[in-house]
């Protein structure tokens, strides 16, 4: 699946982002290989969810440039977004219907049609182990279950790259697993994965190579273990964390990132 | 013509999607269905005692039963965009965004949808009229014509909506809006009253105001003996072009509900 001329599933060039006079992102230079988990770190507030928006298409960089699957955000925005899967931290997925419904509307908004379509929607189902439970509305679904759906929905149409926004917050360690399970199956398929989370044993398990971001700049880049050997000897990825965003209790966040993520522990418990 | 089938294709998911919750929920429907039972049933009998309002050869219940009418779909579809600030606190608004799918075909999805649930409305309201023994045409070519100035018309008011929806961003903004918008669009019309006899400030504003043109439309095509001042062309000429804008405006503003 990889575009094997792009030498990079996303590549991003002294990227940028403010907001009137606020700068949430400063010259975020980042290169994500093809088919791996890449981890963005940092305390609320440091510029992930504005570099996943970028990302993503939602958001216009301020300046500074960016490749996603090997299209430009800022000038192929709809071809990034044929390429691309995102599952933001809120509950995408719509309580009011059903899971194949959820399924078909995104099916249909990617441009899969007839048996195509229906084809899709049944591997998705059988992806997220909700065959079962394909006919009752989401709104009755645990956390879990509306997490595999949601992962389902956004990568029908085999998207290369996918982002989740804090994908297992709020889930019991069991949902969490099977969250896991699912991503790393995607990229042993080939799908190339990038995640925010604030969970250090989710990074440490799930991810290849780690960004930290601290204040709308980019602190640290590497793989989890020679991250963890800069830090020190026995060091976790706690320490790195710490070490590097230099953020201690009190410090980070806002009153929307924290009410955002309440809300979405609150719908999935 | 590839491109024109994706349109509609993604036009017609957000819709099917829109009315498999409306049918599974009609709570909304009913509640509305209230306030037109009440106008009709209360304010048009009372009113049309006093004779007060000059409407040539009608009964002043016939006069603004199509009024009702278009007040019942101007009044459900204007609080539509609530549910867009809803489904982007809930994160949809993002997932729908991320996909390839034609910003303008998201927001005309959602339009249909709304034109259908008025006709749900207009069934309602064809119901209690003939109840009141209001004289409603029967003939194929009226009832297209009201089904058709249902449709456009819950088409523009909730897309106005959602323009609205995607300027304000927050629930309770947008209720303070929706209220103050509600009643001065609906008096500064010709649904309980002729156009002839607003002052003439108050008849510019009217002329300007795309539910007089759907009063005008159903007033003719509703009732036995209604007239129109306008031709039914103007009339749904004036509504499409309406409904053109504030879809290209919509579409414009809506990716701003996901920064």
């Amino acid at each position: 699946m990889p575009d094997a001329s792009e030498p990079f599933a996303i590549a991003t060039h002294q990227l940028r982002k403010c907001f009137d006079h606020f700068v949430a992102l400063e010259g975020l230079s980042l290169q994500v290989p093809h088919a791996c988990i890449f981890g963005l770190l940092g305390p609320n507030g440091a510029g992930k969810s504005t570099a996943i928006k970028m990302l993503t298409t939602l958001l216009d960089p301020t300046s500074g440039s960016a490749t996603v699957a090997g299209f430009d955000i800022a000038r192929q925005p709809v071809e990034v977004r044929r390429h691309i899967g995102y599952v933001p931290q809120m509950l995408s997925a719509d309580g009011a219907l059903t899971a194949i419904e959820n399924l078909n509307l995104s099916a249909r908004l990617q441009g899969l049609r007839g048996a195509e379509r229906r084809a899709r929607v049944k591997e998705a189902l059988a992806f997220a182990g909700l065959e079962a439970t394909a006919s009752k509305l989401v709104r009755a679904y645990s956390g879990g279950m509306i997490r595999r759906l949601e992962i389902a929905q956004a990568t029908l149409h085999n998207p290369q790259v996918l982002f989740l926004d804090e994908p297992t917050i709020g889930l019991d360690p069991i949902a969490r697993r099977t969250v896991w399970e699912r991503l790393e199956h995607l990229r042993e398929k080939g799908t190339t994965i990038l995640i925010t989370t604030h969970d250090m044993e989710e990074a440490d398990t799930l991810c290849d190579e780690l960004a930290i971001l601290h204040q709308g700049r980019l602190a640290v880049v590497g793989k989890p273990e020679s991250l963890k050997a800069q830090v020190g000897e026995n060091a976790s990825l706690d320490d790195v964390f710490v070490h590097f965003s230099g953020v201690g209790l009190e410090q980070g966040g806002d009153y929307r990132g924290t009410r955002d993520s309440r809300d979405a522990i609150q719908r999935l418990g | 013509m590839n491109r024109l089938l994706s349109y509609l294709n993604e036009t017609f998911a957000v819709c099917d999607a829109e009315v498999r919750k409306l049918i599974r929920d009609p709570t909304e429907l009913l509640s509305r269905a209230i306030q037109p039972v009440l106008w009709l049933a209360v304010f048009g009998q009372v009113f049309s005692q006093v004779r007060g309002i000059p409407t040539g050869n009608l009964r002043y219940l016939d006069f603004m039963a199509p009024g009702i009418l278009a007040q019942s779909i101007l009044f459900s579809a204007i609080f539509y965009g609530i549910a867009i600030i809803w489904e982007r606190d809930l994160g949809i608004v993002h997932k729908l965004l991320v996909t390839p799918a034609h910003r303008s075909a998201l927001i005309m999805g959602k339009a249909f949808a709304a034109g259908l649930r008025g006709l749900v409305q207009a069934a309602v309201v064809y119901l209690v009229a003939i109840a009141l023994h209001v004289e409603i045409r029967w003939e194929l070519m009226p009832i297209l014509t009201v089904a058709a100035g249902v449709f456009v018309g819950s088409c523009i008011f909730s897309t106005f909506s959602l323009v609205i929806a995607c300027i304000v961003k927050t629930r309770e903004r947008f209720m303070g809006i929706g209220q103050v918008l509600t009643m001065p669009l609906f008096f500064a019309s010709n649904a309980i009253y002729p156009l002839e006899l607003m002052p003439g400030w108050l008849k510019v504003i009217a002329v300007c105001n795309p539910l007089t043109y759907l009063v005008d439309a159903l007033r003719s095509g509703m009732i036995v003996g209604g007239t129109s001042v306008y031709a039914l062309t103007t009339s749904f000429a004036v509504m499409l072009s309406v409904f053109t804008v504030l879809l290209l405006l919509a579409a414009r503003r809506y990716p701003g509900l996901a920064r």
